[in-house]
């Protein structure tokens, strides 16, 4: 097992039942960096005065090192092929399901209309299927996305290191993994069959990107699949092993919270508003220059409350079925999750206007070696 | 006056530009706080959008552009990179800033000092970003930089000029402009760089944070102006006895 998940596993039973003072609590966020002790000592804060105060040191520390800018960028679907039977996604490939796959024209058009949109940055998403989304596939999808957009990420099945540097090679920059949950037993549980049942191999994936060449690389779990706290603790602990060992990249973490996606799936795990934003003021406050990205899974006030504290890249206009953008498409039925926030890129752009934050659409153009 | 990169400024303070929270600043801090020279970072330098426009049409003609080559890993990219900014801007002043980590955001002096080689060559104005380290800038200062920008403290950090014993003897020795660079937080801490004798300062986080950046950038440019004039005058020293106060001297000198 990863080393950083033996260590989150220890400092998890030690400080189980450890609820700090509230004179401790100041105490840790007088510090510059946190140690890992303080790191779940916070995690396991719920007097609401306490989170408050971390609140304001989160927003300080955001503003400090990213400044009054907001990223915004959108998924597109290209294929929802699937190989995998994972008990929770509408896109399991056990699920009665219309199978589709764009045409490298259908993909042009989508790009060009999200580009009309405004968005100008982003991530290729498809499910895990070697065959039917072949890393040909990908790659000449990510071609056609780097000749649109200024910024091209990926969200696919994890790929070799030859893979990704092909990809990095095309001009793709960033890489989206969520590990699901970093709970080896609850994972192979949820995953019961097809090539993500491979725990260890999905979890190297982000190295193997930025080993590669990659600019940047964003990771969590999926919230509610196991014991969210535990997962926190570990996807934490993963973004600072991946920053230590790729001190020049960009780590960003995020914390979707399970939706319903037209299983009977029933998370054992519920995590509350207040939870959800105590999680990713710490992630915060342990990694200062950390980016936080927030999808539009969340509603839009709470959306809206978070984007002036910590978060640094937000979801603006999202569709999640497979074309969504150029052709009508119903979201509700055809969707992997279910979409809250459902503004459009304008209505969200003007929120941050207000919020006294500058929307920014790129961060690398063009991975600023292949401009 | 003073010249830097063979242009006459009138004002000393530089600002950062990729996290203000709205371009429009710009163009009032150059009105409103004098400000001349405006640092970009070229990985930012993005296409017009529907929602957005692209940073450099809000930077009035007469502005210097200083590109900044922040998101390079080595002396390659940045050189690169330095070539696409030149290229966009049409402004030759070049910001190299090469980072060996994104905790601490601390230059990279071996990378930094091979793309300052190149890019001197290539006929770039070279301002390096460094630690407030004597040989590097001596070093620098051979190869024909513009000027050095040594850090005043770690990057975002407000903390000032933490690092004053290390760069007064860069001030003293170095004939090239000395910009302090980085974690000047308050308008005071750029009085005391000016003070010191640096010769410009380049702000970022501090201005654009703050709750009215133009004010800020006013304030600023106010405590760049004091700062100068009382180096200029001459500060007076602290002596730690009074001159001359003891009724021996007479005795003594006679
Ligand atoms: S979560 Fe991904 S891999 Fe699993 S079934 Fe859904 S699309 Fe396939």
């Amino acid at each position: 097992m990863a080393s950083f998940l033996e260590e989150a596993e220890e400092l998890f039973k030690e400080y189980k039942e450890y609820i700090p003072t509230h004179k401790e609590v100041c105490d840790i966020l007088d510090k510059e960096f946190l140690s890992k002790e303080d790191l779940i000592k916070l995690l396991n804060v719920s007097n609401k005065e306490d989170i408050l105060l971390m609140v304001k040191k989160a927003q300080k520390l955001t503003r400090e090192n990213f400044g009054k800018v907001i990223l915004l960028y959108a998924p597109l679907y290209i294929a929802n092929y699937c190989q995998n039977g994972c008990v929770y996604c509408g896109f399991s490939c056990k699920k009665e399901y219309r199978r589709e796959k764009l045409s490298f024209e259908g993909i042009e058009n989508e790009l060009r209309k999200m580009k009309e949109e405004g968005i100008d940055s982003v991530i290729i998403l498809t499910g895990e299927d070697r065959i039917n989304s072949s890393v040909e596939y990908i790659e000449k999808a990510c071609e056609i996305a780097v000749n649109i957009m200024s910024e091209v990420s990926i969200e696919v099945y994890p790929l070799y290191e030859e893979e990704y540097r092909r990809l990095s090679n095309v001009g793709v920059i960033g890489i989206t993994l969520y590990q699901e949950t970093y709970q080896k037993e609850d994972y192979e549980k949820l995953h019961p069959f097809g090539p993500k049942k491979d725990f260890e191999f999905r979890l190297n994936a982000p190295e193997r990107a930025l080993k590669s060449g990659f600019h940047e690389a964003c990771i969590g779990p999926l919230l509610g699949l196991s014991h969210p706290k535990k997962d926190v603790l570990c996807a934490i602990l993963h973004a600072e092993y991946l920053l230590e060992k790729f001190p020049k990249t960009e780590i960003s973490i995020s914390f979707p919270r399970f939706r319903s996606a037209g299983t009977d799936f029933m998370p054992l795990y519920t995590v509350s508003d207040k939870e959800f934003i105590k999680f990713l003021i710490i992630a915060r406050l342990y990694l200062p220059r950390v980016g936080i990205v927030l999808s539009t899974r969340e509603n839009s006030s709470l959306r809206d409350a978070l984007i002036d504290v910590c978060v640094t890249k937000i979801s603006a206009g999202s569709k999640t079925t497979v074309g969504g953008y150029a052709e009508e498409k119903d979201e509700d039925s055809e969707a992997q999750f279910e979409v809250e926030d459902r503004r459009s890129v304008s209505e969200v752009v003007d929120v941050i206007i207000k919020k006294g934050l500058r929307p920014e659409f790129t961060n690398w153009v063009k991975g600023v070696k292949n401009i | 006056m003073f010249e830097i990169g063979g242009k006459l400024l009138k004002s000393r303070l530089f600002v950062g530009t990729g996290k203000l929270p709205d371009y429009s600043l710009i163009e009032k801090m150059y009105y409103e706080a004098g400000v001349e020279v405006f640092a970009v970072a070229v990985r930012r330098i993005g296409p017009n959008t529907k929602h957005t426009r692209n940073v450099l049409e809000y930077i009035p003609n007469d502005a210097i552009i200083m590109v900044n080559t922040s998101g390079a890993q080595d002396h390659k990219e940045a050189v690169k990179i330095a070539m696409i900014g030149r290229e966009l801007t049409n402004s030759n002043w070049v910001k190299v800033e090469i980072e060996k980590d994104t905790k601490y955001l601390f230059p990279d002096s071996i990378e930094t000092l091979k793309a300052c080689e190149i890019l001197v060559k290539e006929g770039f104005k070279v301002f390096p970003y460094i630690y407030p380290d004597l040989n590097l800038a001596k070093e620098l200062e051979q190869i024909g930089v513009e000027a050095v920008m040594p850090l005043g403290s770690p990057i975002g950090t407000n903390k000032g000029i933490g690092c004053e014993v290390l760069l007064k003897p860069i001030i003293n020795e170095i004939k090239i402009p000395v910009i302090i660079d980085a974690g000047i937080g308050r308008p005071s801490h750029a009085a005391k760089a000016m003070e010191m004798g640096a010769d410009a300062v380049l702000i970022n986080t501090a201005i654009a944070t703050s709750s009215d950046p133009l004010k800020m950038a006013v304030a600023f440019a106010k405590a760049v102006e004091a700062g100068r004039v009382a180096f200029e005058v001459g500060i007076l020293k602290e002596y730690e006895y009074a001159q001359a106060s003891s009724p021996l001297e007479d005795f003594i000198s006679g």
